[in-house]
């Protein structure tokens, strides 16, 4: 049995998923609940947001984020990555800087224009 | 020089402002900030969740500013980077400097003030110990790294529970620090249950609730912070000490808005905001200049933020253009009562009212299964129930025309019953 805290609205639901009965989940007062509970233990998933070296911006860092969630367990990888990279000016918001980052289809992209 | 209106700050407050002021017909609009590009606050905010109730979209804080500068651009708005507003009068004449056009004096047909907050530091909650480097304020700390890429410590306590601390929690840790604590005072934290969740406990950052900062060690930078646990009265009880070692001490211990400019004006602040008071439209207490966002009162989401400035841009402008009473005859006050510390508005006129109006507020507490009251003169005019409440986390409630006409004695109280 594991608990958490439902984040899908500000009331803040202690669930408790049960790992060993297929996750069910009890202690939410909401169906959207019962499938946070499900999925965060199955398979909880996270934008990422960072940024990367720059040269020739107004900053020397630019934001940059995963263009959709990944999964968790990839995140440290995935900012890990991130150290390596420098890019130049001009970059506009939503160009790709990094594509299909460990082959989960997910780029990381610029989210500022610089 | 000579605009119908001026919008002091380039924020998401003043951006928006200026935004639907131009919509609303407002002739020559000018934004003045002091900063070198616009976006305020958001630039360094490069975590997401921007956007949600707005946009319907989960942006990070530079995607949402970017939205508004594009549509800046369509527009015939002027724009003035690196200029330090230095003084306002009531006459609405600015006094203005940048290393460009020098000290400008500006007439304005109307004034848009949208300075937004700064946060409380060290000084201002007085802890104990030596003053060595490695203490910052979160936002502070926020900018080094996402904007100037300096990284500000390795071994790190935040002190406060607000959203900044937590987001700095998590981008410190991914940035390969040490996160050893994060240390409230309050029994609950101020922070959204999202933060908590995807800040803190991702990364197996403890949360210290009831516990604050008794002593800061260091001969040049931070060497070590002592923790006790704190009483119901909030008093550090002796022989709870923790010690950790740590370099960096991060503070998220609350915003203030920023009013020195609106004190030139003198604009009447409330004690409770630390901001302008205002009325339904925005207006405060100095007829055409207009305050929202961050330096009115502390919001939780910018989406708020950006829905509250269009108004006051909205108002501004049809105070420009003359379509506009700002009679007093008939103002409501709005008063805290039970569990509310502030409201905004703190004042009402109903002729100005077409169908409702909508009115912010915190409450004091958290609570569960609770009701807001709204009463005038004794009598109950309305009321809302709320499952969940919490001093986090910014309440509204619509208050429609009739139960403002209905208001006895020009005094309606809001209040909640837990």
């Amino acid at each position: 049995m594991k608990e958490l805290t439902c984040i899908v609205c500000p009331k803040g639901c202690r669930l408790k998923v049960d790992e060993e009965n297929d996750y069910a989940v009890t202690g939410n007062s909401c169906e959207k609940g019962a499938a946070y509970g499900y999925n965060e233990l199955t398979n909880p998933m996270r934008m990422v947001t960072s940024t990367v070296k720059i040269q020739g911006g107004n900053h020397r860092r630019l934001p940059v984020k995963t263009s959709g969630d990944i999964p968790r367990k990839y995140v440290m990888d995935c900012v890990k990555l991130l150290d390596d990279v420098t890019v130049q000016a001009p970059v506009k918001t939503g160009d790709v800087i990094l594509a299909d980052i460990f082959g989960l289809g997910v780029n990381i992209i610029a989210a500022k224009d610089m | 020089m000579k605009y119908d209106l001026v919008v002091v700050g380039g924020g998401p407050a003043g951006l928006a402002a200026a935004l639907k002021a131009y919509e609303t017909g407002a002739g020559n609009i000018l934004i003045l900030e002091r900063d070198q590009e616009l976006g305020g606050i958001l630039n360094q905010c490069i975590h997401n969740g921007f956007g949600l109730h707005y946009f319907k979209e989960e942006l990070t804080g530079p995607e949402y500013a970017h939205k508004f500068i594009e549509m800046l651009k369509d527009t015939r708005v002027e724009v003035k980077l690196d200029t330090m507003v230095l003084d306002i009068t009531q006459e609405r004449v600015i006094h203005a400097i940048n290393s460009k056009d020098g000290y400008m004096t500006i007439q304005a047909g109307a004034i848009v003030l949208a300075m937004g907050c700064r946060e409380r530091t060290r000084g201002a909650i007085a802890i104990p110990g030596d003053r060595p480097a490695g203490v910052f304020t979160a936002g502070t700390a926020q900018r080094y790294i996402n904007m100037e890429g300096y990284m500000v410590g390795k071994r790190v306590v935040i002190l406060g529970s607000g959203d900044i601390g937590l987001i700095m929690a998590r981008r410190m840790t991914l940035e390969g620090a040490k996160v050893l604590a994060c240390v409230e005072l309050m029994p609950y934290s101020n922070g959204l249950n999202r933060n908590i969740v995807q800040c803190l406990e991702d990364y197996g950052i403890p949360l210290y609730l009831s516990h604050t900062i008794t002593k800061i060690e260091g001969k040049t930078r931070v060497e070590k912070v002592v923790v006790s646990k704190v009483d119901e009265n909030r008093r550090p009880i002796p022989g709870t000490e923790i010690t950790f070692d740590c370099d960096t001490v991060l503070l998220s211990v609350g915003l203030i808005p920023e009013n020195e400019v609106s004190k030139t004006a003198q604009v009447a602040l409330d004690r409770r905001t630390s901001g302008p008071i205002v009325f339904e439209n925005m207006q405060t207490s100095v007829p055409g200049i207009f305050a929202c966002g961050n330096v009115v009162h502390v919001h939780d989401l910018v989406d708020f933020v950006t829905q509250e400035s269009q108004k006051a841009g909205e108002n501004a402008a049809l105070y420009v253009k003359g379509q506009y009473s700002d009679s007093e005859e008939n103002c409501i006050a709005l008063q805290n009562g039970e569990h509310v510390t502030y409201t905004v508005p703190q004042k009402i006129r109903p002729e100005n009212v077409a169908k409702f109006t909508e009115v912010f507020f915190r409450v004091n507490a958290v609570m569960h299964d609770a009701e807001i009251k709204v009463c005038s003169g004794g009598e109950e005019l309305l009321s809302f129930k709320r499952e969940h409440m919490a001093p986090g986390e910014m309440e509204k409630i619509v208050v429609p025309k009739k139960a403002l006409d209905a208001a006895k004695g020009r005094e309606i109280t809001v209040l909640v019953k837990a």
